[in-house]
């Protein structure tokens, strides 16, 4: 019997008797962070990090949830259970399972910069890695953070000069608090659609500090978007709502827009190679850094990264998931 | 080469003309004379010859960043584009900013050919470590590999040329069309010395026609248009002028050589002469289907065998210089009228004169158009008497009147990803039709459905796909869509018998399963009708 086993209702150890990122509805389920596909509706039992939790309650509305610091274990059943920081987004988390000596580690999404926001990656020795693979191809390599605010802080100054506001696309949960911290460096007109409001509401009331922003509503007045920047998530892309901006530039952060044929098909003005996720050096490094001997890649270019590892001399093998499909890709939109 | 670069970035990412118009424009103001003509070489297909192959480029760069070819090869069919893929791959390793200009790479480039293909590795290696971002390297990349296609259209940069050197744009474009040499040429030999020795061979731009949307009768009267057959050939122009006879081809290549039936007419035309029509295959003053031309299209060298089985003739419709003058502004009833007139007097059969259709009413034209197939046309062109001879796409005095496409449905049975704006999405797919229990591939199609259609489909593929690596996925035979083409041709090529004439997807039949699509009956019977 594997630690960890790999069910149709997700990520599963059956010493423990709890899933991991379930995306059917259990009894116990440890979620790694609250991205939709990661954190799923319907089960009787939530386990996460203390920061995750406000934003599954705002996500999935009443449920029985536990949170924990990270590094705290904590037994399920008999077996070691700690969460520890994956860098993806705020309170998003690792999680290392420990039963009779062997040690599995579950990435969740992750990415090995540290943004100043979410908590540093923290490489966690392990048996076995299972680790996501989103940008799992050479091609994807990031600029340092500092450049690319650097880079988002000048756009925005160019159009304020120009007389016109800035539309940043960016992942309502994530990416719109990193564009947030990036931004409000240069202006404070800053503003932000419904979905980004609600999450940095749902941030303030944990006690987290954020720069302040404006909502977005039918009432505010045209005027005050002169010059202004407005953070919206991918689902206001192209849609009529935009109207009310104009004159504006649109940008789009994400690490999809590394390739230019993707910036292009989204029409936007800019597109900023902005991601939550490890980079191909930042994977590797990760899957080096646990020491694991056996290692499942799951979302992303898995049959890519998993031969790499292999001829590397790292055994690996793919996983299919439900993961990836709602955050992780530029196609669909969030919630 | 950083403000090709960054020119090259903002064609590539603004959707806005404005924006594109003023970046041409303002790499035209501070770009130097040779670099200048390279751009608008390169912009109108005037590129350097290729001297290293795909398959080199990408040994070397694997080589280099130390990946598999297998790694390097699932990349490039993500991103869809060599140069891209290597100008992604290869890391920022230049500390110094040591700009070279773009002619710098290009003459470069030029002389290669007879280089060792060490040499040329030791030059590709040290550009890609000394230009210092990726944007630069595609640049780069894309001077010697595939085609220059970027978000920029010949009227634009003609538009910005006519801005930089206050000329009208039509001026603009006879004088950049044709041929000319890069290498040799400069920006105001080229462009602005009026009376420098005019190209004898330059063809007029191409004025082209709007699909018609709304119906015909909103045109006005009918006696104010001359309708003709919508030929199904290559737009070309004859022009005779120094007792030199070009031939030119919409694409604006000269295809003199490789229609040497034309030459039978040299000594029939006066000299100063340019005339606009199609370039058809035709027996007996009849038009042979599109298919027959392609078979000859690609060739080198035009054999005796070729020239029996598949002979082009010219269906001239226009006339815009004669004598030596531009005629472009005379009305098309006049032009119309001399061109009869110089057609009727030649009498040769590779001559043949598009014939105006007789009409008094829209609702007889609309049931001759019923007929296009038969004549082996596409449909009808409307075109206005009094019309000038523009240049371009232009709306209001001519347009093109297209009959309804065939259709027909089909299962989905390959996906490829695709490139540009398609890059890293399944939208490139080939279909087949029943016959049996069996599918029968029959035709690749990669437009027609919205980005949201793609993106669905994307995703059934990637879940669905039996192959993991390499370009191309099966997966299930699920999806059905209704194709559109334009003609059918028999064709020993491919294994369903039939070559379809511009096939595309017209819509998706999620109402269908794939047991309820035609069969390669329902093809041939198509064929049948159609197709000879």
């Amino acid at each position: 019997m594997a630690l960890i086993e790999f069910t149709d209702k997700g990520l599963y150890c059956p010493a423990g008797q709890f899933y991991i990122d379930p995306w059917k509805p259990v009894n116990k389920a440890i979620i790694t962070h609250a991205h939709s596909d990661h954190a799923r509706w319907g089960s009787q039992y939530y386990l996460c990090h203390t920061k995750t939790k406000p934003i599954l309650q705002l996500r999935l509305g009443n449920h029985h949830y536990e949170s924990v610091e990270w590094n705290q274990p904590i037994n399920m059943n008999g077996v070691k259970l700690s969460l520890h920081p994956a860098g993806h987004i705020i309170g998003s988390s690792q999680i290392r399972v420990e039963h009779k000596g062997e040690v599995w580690v579950f990435s969740g999404d992750y990415k090995t910069e540290n943004d100043e926001l979410s908590g540093a990656f923290e490489p966690v020795k392990c048996n076995t890695f299972i680790t996501e693979s989103t940008f799992g191809l050479p091609i994807y390599k990031w600029q340092p953070q500092a450049i690319i605010y650097n880079n988002i802080q000048q756009w925005v100054l160019q159009n304020i000069k120009d007389d016109k506001a800035s539309v940043i696309i960016a992942y309502s949960l994530g990416k719109a608090q990193r564009v947030l911290q990036a931004v409000s460096k240069v202006t404070e007109n800053i503003f932000a659609h419904g979905a980004v409001w609600n999450t940095q509401e749902a941030f303030l009331a944990a006690g987290e500090t954020l720069p302040s922003i404006k909502r977005v509503t039918s009432e505010t007045d045209k005027k005050e978007f002169k010059n202004a920047v407005i953070i919206a998530p991918p689902g206001a892309d192209g849609s009529p709502w935009l109207k009310r901006f104009t004159p504006y530039r649109l940008a789009i952060c994400s690490g999809w827009m590394q390739v230019r044929g993707n910036a292009r098909r989204r029409n936007a003005d800019k597109g900023f190679v902005l991601s939550d996720h490890a980079d191909w050096d930042g994977l590797l490094s990760a899957v080096k850094a646990t020491g694991a001997a056996k290692v499942f890649v799951t979302h992303g270019f898995q049959a890519a990264f998993s031969k790499y590892l292999n001829e590397k001399g790292i055994a690996a093998a793919e996983v299919k998931t439900a993961y990836g499909g709602e955050e992780e890709t530029e196609k669909t939109t969030e919630e | 080469m950083k403000e090709f670069a960054q020119l090259i970035f903002i064609l590539g990412t603004t959707t806005k003309t404005n924006e594109k118009l003023k970046a041409l424009q303002q790499y035209f103001a501070v770009a130097s004379d040779k670099d200048k003509v390279w751009v608008i070489a390169l912009f109108t297909g005037r590129r350097p010859k290729r001297t290293i192959s795909s398959t080199l480029l990408k040994t070397w760069c694997a080589k280099y960043i130390n990946i598999p070819l297998w790694l390097f090869d699932e990349c490039y069919h993500t991103v869809g584009d060599l140069s891209e893929t290597i100008a992604l791959l290869t890391p920022d390793e230049a500390t110094t900013t040591n700009d070279k200009p773009l002619h710098y790479y290009i003459e470069w480039f030029l002389q290669s050919a007879k280089l060792s293909e060490e040499d040329k590795k030791i030059f590709m290696l040290q550009s890609w470590k000394a230009l210092p971002s990726a944007s630069e390297r595609f640049v780069f990349n894309k001077l010697l590999s595939g085609a220059f296609r970027i978000g920029v259209s010949q009227q634009l940069l003609i538009q910005a040329l006519a801005k930089v050197t206050a000329l009208e744009a039509p001026v603009v474009a006879h004088r950049i069309s044709g041929k000319w040499d890069a290498a040799t040429i400069s920006f105001d030999e080229l462009l602005l010395s009026a009376n420098a020795k005019a190209d004898s061979s330059k063809p007029y731009p191409f004025y082209l026609a709007y699909p018609l949307e709304a119906a015909p009768h909103t045109l006005g009267q009918p006696n104010e248009w001359q309708a003709e057959w919508k030929w199904d050939g290559i737009r070309g122009q004859l022009i005779k002028r120094n007792n030199t006879l070009f031939v030119w081809s919409r694409g604006e290549e000269l295809v003199t050589e490789k229609f040497p039936e034309y030459e039978t007419l040299f000594a029939l035309l006066p000299d100063g002469i340019a005339l606009d029509g199609e370039i058809i295959p035709a027996v007996d003053g009849k038009p042979l289907p599109f298919a027959q031309l392609q078979t000859r299209i690609g060739r080198k060298n035009i054999s005796k065998k070729i020239l029996q089985e598949v002979p082009v003739a010219f269906f001239v419709y226009d006339i815009i210089e004669y004598n030596g003058k531009d005629i472009r502004e005379t009305p098309l009833a006049e032009r119309r009228k001399l061109l009869e007139e110089i057609v009727g007097n030649i009498n040769h059969p590779r001559l043949l004169l598009s014939p105006a259709i007789s009409f008094n009413s829209w609702d007889v034209l609309a049931m001759l158009r019923s007929n296009s197939r038969e004549q082996l046309a596409e449909g009808l062109m409307l075109k206005r008497k009094s019309s000038t001879y523009q240049t371009g796409r232009k709306r209001g005095d001519w347009w093109k009147w297209k009959i309804d496409p065939l259709v027909i449905d089909a299962v989905m049975i390959y996906a490829q990803k695709g490139s540009g704006r398609r890059s890293n999405l399944y939208s490139d797919y080939t279909f087949a039709v029943k016959d049996g229990d069996k599918l029968v591939p029959f035709a690749k199609a990669y437009s027609g459905l919205t980005d949201k259609e793609i993106a669905q489909v994307d995703a059934f593929v990637k879940r669905n796909a039996i192959e993991k690596f390499g370009p191309v996925r099966t997966v299930k035979p699920e999806l059905v869509f209704e194709l559109a083409f334009e003609g059918i041709a028999a064709s020993n090529r491919h294994k369903s018998g039939v070559a379809l004439r511009f096939p595309r997807i017209n819509r998706w039949r999620t109402d269908k399963k794939a047991d309820e699509i035609n069969t390669l009956d329902d093809l041939k019977a198509m064929l049948e009708v159609y197709g000879k």
